[in-house]
């Protein structure tokens, strides 16, 4: 095993390529929590939004219109899972799982004339002076703009969740659903549009694996990125930085056993590959998981 | 300045099968305190929540100071100058002081303004109150002034309030009348909804009484007995529980240093209870919630075990053993959440029967279930404590919160045992079937049984016990005869002042 074939800079540059997925899918699921609904169909949304995306892209050669296309069909997708949960009360759990399906079978079938293609080039997007100082420049400041939009969204979501109003009425609606029905709040409003908001950001993660990483199409290319999204909500305790964090820690282990089977190291390359995964089984288990919001995977109807 | 505040015309509501408020009409004037009477599902709820915005009268006006008023949601109920604070909080346990109260208000400030507000709110009506801290750490009093200094900071025409005392301590409910005759004489109507009956006496200047959604009479508490009051809200005679003579017999259960760790986050450890309950006594337990009576009942039941030798039963050590084990020899429980925990609200009255009556009754063999012999115990159970439904088959969720309580109290006392505990067992019930439920239990102290009542209400502590203690952060006070104790002394109790007993008696 080669060690020294592994440059330290690479690394983490390309680290934080590797967390953006999961961190923009991740960040929608927030936010979907927050408001008290459980979406277990992340998966489903980021494959669909991966497709269109991709569709988009090829057909009109622009990467952006392809990131805006992927958000509109995760968003779609999403609305469907809303309508049936909040508007028909189906359970939360099961329409997930199912929507998760849904949306690998429905990603393939509009994959179909797309397999082999390659996206439209997606240019990085070094930011002048500041992609020069070195070590840090290549590490920071010479990404694709996809990146940033996920860094930004985090951070807006952080500030909507503590500065603003609406944020405010959101989490009162995911911790008491009762009780914000009762001060006179939409619930089932603010429910939707937040279901919706995670759609379009998981369509986001999709899109940037089918547009960016990978950058192909191929069924099931999102490979449990959806499932690794939804622990990451939990080993955040639904906070915003934390996320960050922890899409970075996994995005830190995919990156690192990637080199290390580069390197030609002495393990077994299944092992490796299992060590993203066991990584975040391992931290969910050891760390104490936060207060989850109140109401989180309720059905609410206004009865009385 | 003829007109009254909010005047009610024929108001009408009705739900698929029936019907929640026929016809109300009455006035409430400027800075009245009106009071509200009825029993569960008389209609008081419906016609609040009609006031309030959130249900729509299928008939019926309503007029505040001489406008149409119809308000299509609170928040224009709000905007118009009337504030509600609910039965149930309508707060945000994870979140802080401030951010409850912004939710509550129509255009808030910055949480900063918020905060001076609130500090300078409470300060004018004595209601001390910190607002960085999270309120899911605050105590039910505590709690309750965060709702109604949310309502104050918009300067409310009209004040409903729903069950308020129903948490407090004696001396909580005595700063929050003070609070309550401060806004009336500065003109704030208030809308007063209770079921104890002394309060309204002590505050309000006009009752209204709903029976079965109508108007009945209206009354002025302050001429009007206690009793009237309650036969004007039943509609028949009251039936007040008769304590029999009994004796007092030997030692069945004690317990020797209870102590125990919470067994969660927002719960009370227990420390060092010592007490022994006698063969047909009533033992009342008062404390505000939260002061580890969930914790004292688990310990009990079998369901948080504890060192083995802190609990003893007829001289046996059972701090081990399994709830089914205790039901075995005789130690039942009720506890105080029945939508949940006293019963599975999805599962029949037969199955709900079932399941803490298996051991006693005799309901499995190896292990297979006796249908009928459950179905019949059911029966009983229903028809000893007059429990209104269909039948044992409806779902413990279709019944109303009353009937549920008769029938999760029933089902302990039907399986005679020797030692009861049972946790708030009229909690949010009407006065006839908590009168009801209180003779059950005295009977069963007469035959010969040990009871343990732990309750919030103090009037019903002191009706049906032989001797009271008080639970304060996890501590009992030692037992002293009820007869006799004044509520200045149970305040003290309460209040976990043991030591000032001392110094008040000798000053």
């Amino acid at each position: 095993m080669d060690l020294s074939s592994i440059n330290p800079v690479l690394l983490v540059a390309s680290l934080m390529v590797a967390a953006t997925p999961i961190m923009l899918a991740a960040i929608g699921e927030l936010v979907v929590e927050r408001a008290g609904v459980l979406n277990l169909g992340v998966e489903g949304m980021m494959i669909t939004g991966a497709i269109c995306g991709f569709i988009v892209a090829v057909n009109t050669g622009s990467p952006w219109l392809g990131f805006i296309g992927a958000a509109i069909g995760g968003a779609i997708l999403s609305l469907l899972f809303g309508v049936l949960t909040q508007l028909l009360l189906s359970n939360q759990v099961a329409t997930g799982l199912a929507l998760t399906l849904f949306g690998l079978g429905l990603s393939a079938l509009m994959g179909q004339g797309y397999i082999g293609i390659k996206a439209p080039a997606f240019p990085d997007w070094d930011v002048p002076l500041l992609s020069d100082i070195p070590v840090i420049g290549p590490i920071v400041f010479q990404h694709d703009p996809m990146v940033y939009v996920g860094i930004f969204l985090v951070a807006a979501v952080w500030a909507f969740l503590k500065y603003s109003r609406a944020g405010l009425v959101l989490r009162a609606v995911g911790e008491n659903h009762e009780a914000a029905h009762a001060l006179g709040y939409h619930v089932i409003r603010v429910r939707l549009l937040a279901i919706m908001f995670g759609g379009a950001c998981a369509g986001l993660g999709g899109a940037y694996l089918s547009l960016v990483r990978v950058p192909q199409w191929t069924e099931g290319m999102t490979a449990g990125a959806g499932w690794i999204a939804l622990a990451i909500v939990v080993f955040a305790s639904w906070r915003p930085w934390r996320l960050l964090l922890g899409a970075y820690l996994f995005g830190g282990v995919t990156v690192l056993q990637l080199n290390l089977q580069a390197a030609g190291a002495a393990i077994g390359v299944a092992y490796l590959s299992m060590a993203p995964y066991l990584a975040t089984i391992a931290v969910l288990v050891i760390m104490r998981a936060g207060r989850a919001p109140g109401s989180l995977g309720q059905s609410f109807h206004a009865s009385r | 300045m003829t007109d009254p505040l909010l005047r009610l015309t024929g108001l009408t509501k009705a739900y698929p099968g029936v019907i929640a408020n026929k016809d109300v009409s009455f006035d409430i004037g400027r800075g009245e305190v009106h009071a509200l009477l009825g029993e569960n599902g008389a209609g008081k709820s419906t016609l609040v929540k009609t006031i309030y915005g959130l249900v729509k009268p299928d008939s019926g006006k309503m007029t505040l100071e001489g406008a149409p008023f119809q308000p299509a949601e609170p928040r224009a109920a709000r905007a118009a100058g009337v504030a509600m604070v609910f039965q149930h909080f309508s707060l945000f346990d994870a979140m802080n002081v401030a951010e409850n109260i912004a939710l509550g208000m129509e255009n808030p400030p910055a949480q900063s303004e918020i905060a001076a507000r609130v500090l300078a709110v409470s300060d004018q009506y004595g209601l001390p109150l910190d607002p960085s801290r999270i309120v899911g750490e605050l105590s039910a009093g505590e709690r309750q002034r965060v709702e109604i200094i949310r309502c104050l900071l918009q300067d409310p025409k009209l004040l409903i309030m729903d069950e308020p005392t129903s948490v407090l301590t004696p001396q909580e409910v005595a700063i929050l009348f003070e609070t309550l005759r401060k806004l009336s004489a500065e003109g704030t109507a208030i809308l007063y909804i209770s079921h104890k009956l002394e309060e309204i006496r002590a505050l309000c200047e006009t009752a209204t009484v709903l029976r079965l959604g109508e108007v009945v009479a209206t009354c002025d508490p302050r001429a009007t007995s206690a009793r009237d009051m309650a036969e004007l809200m039943v509609g028949s005679t009251l039936h007040v529980p008769e304590k029999a003579a009994r004796d007092v017999g030997d030692v069945v259960l004690s317990l020797k240093n209870l102590s125990a760790k919470a067994p969660h986050r927002f719960g009370t450890s227990l420390r060092n209870i010592s007490l022994d309950v006698r063969k047909g006594e009533v033992l009342g337990i008062g404390g505000v919630a939260g002061n580890g009576q969930d914790e004292l009942v688990a310990a009990l039941s079998g369901e948080m075990p504890t060192g083995a030798d802190m609990l003893h039963y007829k001289g046996k050590a059972i701090g081990q053993m399994r709830p089914n084990e205790r039901r075995e020899i005789g130690l039942l429980a009720a506890p105080e959440e029945r939508m949940g925990h006293a019963a599975a609200p999805d599962m029949s009255l037969t199955e709900n029967a079932i399941m803490t009556a298996t051991t006693r009754q005799r309901l499995t063999t190896r292990g297979f279930l006796h249908w009928a012999k459950a179905r019949g115990f059911a029966e009983q159970v229903i028809k000893a404590f007059d429990v209104r439904t269909p039948g044992p088959q409806n779902a413990a969720r279709s019944l109303s919160g009353g009937n549920l309580q008769k029938f999760v109290i029933g089902r302990e006392i039907m399986q005679d045992p020797e030692v009861l505990v049972v946790n708030q067992p009229t909690w949010g019930v009407d006065a006839s079937a908590a009168a009801a439920i209180r003779q059950a239990l005295l009977d069963l102290a007469s035959k010969g049984a040990a009871v343990i009542c732990i309750s919030q209400d103090l009037d019903e502590l002191m009706e049906i016990s032989d001797r009271f203690a008080a639970l304060n952060e996890g501590r009992l006070s030692a037992p002293r005869p009820a007869r006799g104790l004044t509520v200045d002394e149970i305040g003290l109790m309460l209040g976990g002042a043991h030591d000032m007993e001392v110094a008040h008696d000798s000053a």
